[in-house]
């Protein structure tokens, strides 16, 4: 390790640098447009952030990298200036970097265990990541169609969100041939239909996504795997599925007024804007009216943030958060939730909803909130909401978003009924190798874990690429 | 692309259409139904798989024009295509043998109703029809489900075909008759107008005859993931493009289907009629791009390009 840098700035030097933040797009102008809301680091901004890395002997930042992405080397490369070098160790590790630069919770992750993160200022990782991924894809010659391995075999892959997606990226640079099932008409899973442009731009997906087209992945849109063909078809077919079908089966409240028109998941609301564009003049799908509407969505997960700012963009006269625990409890990314706030978003904290109100004509007029306070739990886990005795009161509302979870995606159950489930309904693997109970088939992401998050369902997409890419060439040697 | 290979006009406004998805001839069972999306910037609509070739690799689908996007439907010839199909999607239908089965349909009621029809009539039943619409302009698959029934009863609201009158009316003296030990009725199947299917239930729940409704909510995506399409049935949330399309009918709760049902009525009209005004110019509107580029950083060039 050297103490100075390429830059020619000593430790101290660097150490003595404030944090380099992203430029934004203009809150008030923002609110009104889908356009990208962080504008990323420049090449002055990315150079200057990297070099504040201080190339540790032992970089903590990796440890918090569900992927272990080589973070330091990384930037080394951005602070030398070579951004090709740069891209080539993230690929290494990811195949969807400008996605989880852009949506990565980094402040749980990599930036939290940096070691800079003591003082306040870690390394923006995430932006840089980003700046690197967005660099190289702009100047990228297209991606080499991979040769087919003659050693190699076939895999099908159900489901085209993050985990889906890193799976047959590894399998195509291994050499196999690789299908993708997707039962929608668009790919990218929650990418597509539930993360909102103005977080992650149409273009930086496709483009990702076909890169992997360009490696030579076939993809199947309008395949619902299990209502079609099932797992065993497809292993008829292939010799090894991976199932990355998500959690997406929306959660609701179960109180009474759920039903009432105006009240609707954010998987339907998200969907009908991003999947849908509905918000767009020469779109046919329908969308409830929102301008002028004052919108309430319960959640506090980047579902719930994604769902309030899309109405605040719609031109909701008013759009509230309303969450059963504090701020600092909710899942959504920290960024988010300051952009929300910046956008106009307003917080009812510590607040549950008891009843949603009907107008007399079965539409929605309000819902009934009460407050919450937060206990010790008994057994030291996280703080518990308990409510308030007397603190009920009720609050008009035009319309509601519900985003409180999702469950694992149903569609599989008929798909393949012999797979080993947990009780909380999601499919039991070995967590090394994404193995399920069924010989030659694979999951990962969402299906597996719950709902969490894109660098997870990659990861565990990656993992089981590795694991069947190991049983097909034994297979094929064992046959040979 | 889901070529379009044959195209019919039942009665006005009610077209069948052969079109080319090989997947879903090859999977399909009947009570199942598909989405499409006829193209780009299209909704998603759901329709029953009327009819299956999976060697041809076709599907039937019967349409009648009732929005934008059924009328879109109704506009295309062979040659032409649709964009997307996704399915087989819903539950398929149980037909086992019964017995004696009321088939109840009204209005596009008929095209949901006709291939699980045609499939309890294969397994041996015995069909009695009740066929109703508004006026006889808008009665359809007449002939279709005359040829699988035993009896097909036709009613009309204004009279202008067969009894005038409603289904119920009909299906209140079958259900009469079952109750006087005349002639039995086993199960009851309905499909059509919200309404119409809530009347059918409370004619045949105070004998206890098995009815079975198909329902038809507003649908987005079909796989269970937008909760758009969920319906109540015996107290208990149900998502129909999974759990359903066809519940019991005894245990719907109709009334909120209906309000649901009717959530986007000012919206898809003004999309009908703006549709009307503009088909021409749509195509170029949605190739428009977002207009965001400018605000996206422009990356310096890398040390490869530099060089
Ligand atoms: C609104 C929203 C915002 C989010 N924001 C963030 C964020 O900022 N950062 C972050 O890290 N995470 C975020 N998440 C979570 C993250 O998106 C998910 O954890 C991740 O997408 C899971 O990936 P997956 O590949 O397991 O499944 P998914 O992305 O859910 O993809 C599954 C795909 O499989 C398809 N499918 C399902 N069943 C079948 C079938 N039978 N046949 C064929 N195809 C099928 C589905 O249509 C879908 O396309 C967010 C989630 C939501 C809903
Ligand atoms: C499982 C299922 C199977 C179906 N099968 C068929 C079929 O085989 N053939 C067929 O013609 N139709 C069928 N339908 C109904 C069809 O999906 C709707 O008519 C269609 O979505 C209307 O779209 P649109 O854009 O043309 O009309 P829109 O502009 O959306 O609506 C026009 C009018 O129809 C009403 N409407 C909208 N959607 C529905 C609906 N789902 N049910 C009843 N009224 C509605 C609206 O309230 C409005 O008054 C089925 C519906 C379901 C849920
Ligand atoms: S993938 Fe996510 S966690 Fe890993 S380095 Fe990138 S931003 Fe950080
Ligand atoms: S922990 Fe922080 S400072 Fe150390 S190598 Fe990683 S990013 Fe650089
Ligand atoms: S249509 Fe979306 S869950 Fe049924």
């Amino acid at each position: 390790m050297s103490s100075t840098s390429p830059s020619g700035r000593t430790r101290k030097e660097r150490m003595a640098l404030p944090r380099v933040e992203p430029r934004e797009h203009d809150a008030t102008e923002r609110a009104a447009s889908f356009c990208e809301v962080d504008l990323g680091l420049d090449w002055e901004g990315a150079q200057l952030e990297a070099d504040r890395c201080l190339q540790c002997v032992r970089p903590r930042c990796i440890e918090g990298c569900p992927v272990g992405i080589r973070i330091d080397a990384f930037l080394g490369k951005v602070a030398e200036g070579d951004i090709d070098g740069a891209a080539q160790i993230i690929f290494d590790d990811s195949s969807l970097p400008a996605v989880c630069g852009r949506v990565c919770p980094q402040e749980s992750q990599c930036e939290a265990t940096c070691v800079l993160a003591k003082k306040d200022k870690p390394i923006a990782i995430g932006q840089l990541e980003r700046y690197v991924a967005d660099a190289a894809r702009a100047h990228a010659p297209p991606a080499q169609r991979v040769t087919p391995d003659p050693d190699g075999g076939s895999a099908a892959i159900v489901g085209s969100g993050p985990a889906g997606l890193a799976c047959a990226a590894d399998l195509a640079q291994a050499g196999h041939e690789v299908t993708v099932y997707e039962a929608l008409h668009d790919l990218g899973g929650v990418l597509a239909y539930g993360i909102p442009q103005f977080r992650l731009p149409r273009d930086v997906l496709r483009a990702e996504i076909n890169r992997l087209a360009e490696l030579g992945v076939r993809f199947e849109t309008n395949a619902p795997i299990g209502q079609a063909e099932g797992v065993d078809d497809l292993l008829a077919e292939h010799d090894a599925v991976f199932l990355g079908v998500g959690a997406g089966v929306p959660r609701f409240l179960n109180v009474p007024g759920e039903d009432l028109v105006g009240v609707s998941s954010a998987n339907e609301f998200l969907t009908r804007v991003n999947l849908m564009e509905a918000h767009r003049p020469d779109a046919d799908t329908p969308l409830p009216q929102v301008a002028g509407r004052r919108v309430l969505v319960f959640g506090g997960g980047n579902t719930a943030i994604d769902a309030v700012r899309t109405a605040l963009r719609l031109g909701a006269a008013e759009a509230t958060i309303c969450y059963r625990r504090s701020e600092e409890q909710m899942p959504a990314r920290v960024e988010e939730i300051r952009h929300a706030r910046e956008e106009g978003a307003q917080f009812a904290l510590l607040t549950n909803p008891v009843e949603l109100l009907d107008d007399g004509t079965g539409a929605l007029a309000g819902a009934r909130l009460q407050r919450m306070e937060l206990v010790e739990p008994d057994d030291g886990g996280r703080a518990r909401p308990k409510p308030i005795p007397g603190s009920e009161h009720e609050v008009p509302a035009d319309l509601a978003v519900v985003a409180v979870g999702n469950e694992p995606n149903p569609l599989l159950r008929r798909a393949a009924p012999d797979l080993e489930r947990t009780s909380r309904g999601t499919i039991a693997v070995d967590e090394e190798t994404g193995a399920t109970s069924k010989p030659r088939v694979y999951a990962g992401g969402d299906i597996v874990t719950g709902g969490a998050t894109v660098i997870l369902a990659m990861g565990a997409g990656r993992r089981a690429a590795a694991s069947m890419d190991r049983e097909i060439r034994a297979a094929k040697s064992g046959a040979a | 692309m889901f070529p379009v290979r044959e195209a019919q006009t039942l009665a006005p406004d009610v077209v069948r259409l052969v079109v080319e998805a090989p997947r879903v001839a090859r999977y399909q069972h009947p009570g199942q139904f598909v989405i499409v999306r006829v193209r780009e910037g299209g909704e998603r609509i759901p329709l029953t798989i009327a009819g299956a070739d999976a060697e041809a690799g076709t599907i039937t689908l019967i349409i009648q024009a009732v929005g934008l996007t059924t009328r879109l439907l109704c506009t295309l010839q062979p040659g032409q295509a649709i964009l997307d199909v996704t399915g087989p999607l819903g539950a398929p239908s149980e037909v086992g043998y019964e017995g004696r089965v009321a088939v109840v349909a009204g209005g596009v009621g008929s095209a949901i109703a006709y291939p699980r029809a045609a499939a309890l009539a294969r397994a041996g039943n015995e069909l009695v029809t009740i066929l109703g619409a508004r006026t006889a302009d808008l009665l359809t698959l007449e002939d279709e489900l005359a040829s699988v029934s035993a009896s097909l009863r036709v009613v009309t609201d204004d009279g202008s075909r067969g009894r005038r009158g409603l289904v119920t009316d009909v299906l209140a003296d079958d259900v009469e008759a079952a109750a006087a030990g005349i002639a039995p009725l086993d199960l009851v199947l309905t499909a059509g107008p919200v309404p119409m299917m809530g009347a059918v239930a409370d004619v045949t729940r105070p004998h206890g005859i098995p009815t079975v409704a198909s329902l038809n909510p507003l649908m987005v995506d079909g796989t269970g993931m937008c909760g758009g399409c969920r319906v109540q049935v015996a107290g208990a949330t149900a998502f129909a493009c999974v759990d359903g399309p066809e519940f019991d009918a005894h245990q719907v709760d109709f009334a909120l289907l209906h309000r649901r049902n009717q959530a986007y009525r000012d919206q898809e009209r003004a999309a009908a009629e703006a549709a009307q005004a503009a088909a021409e110019a749509a195509q170029a509107e949605a190739e428009a791009d977002d207009g965001c580029a400018a605000t996206q950083p422009q990356p310096r060039p890398t040390l490869r390009e530099a060089r």
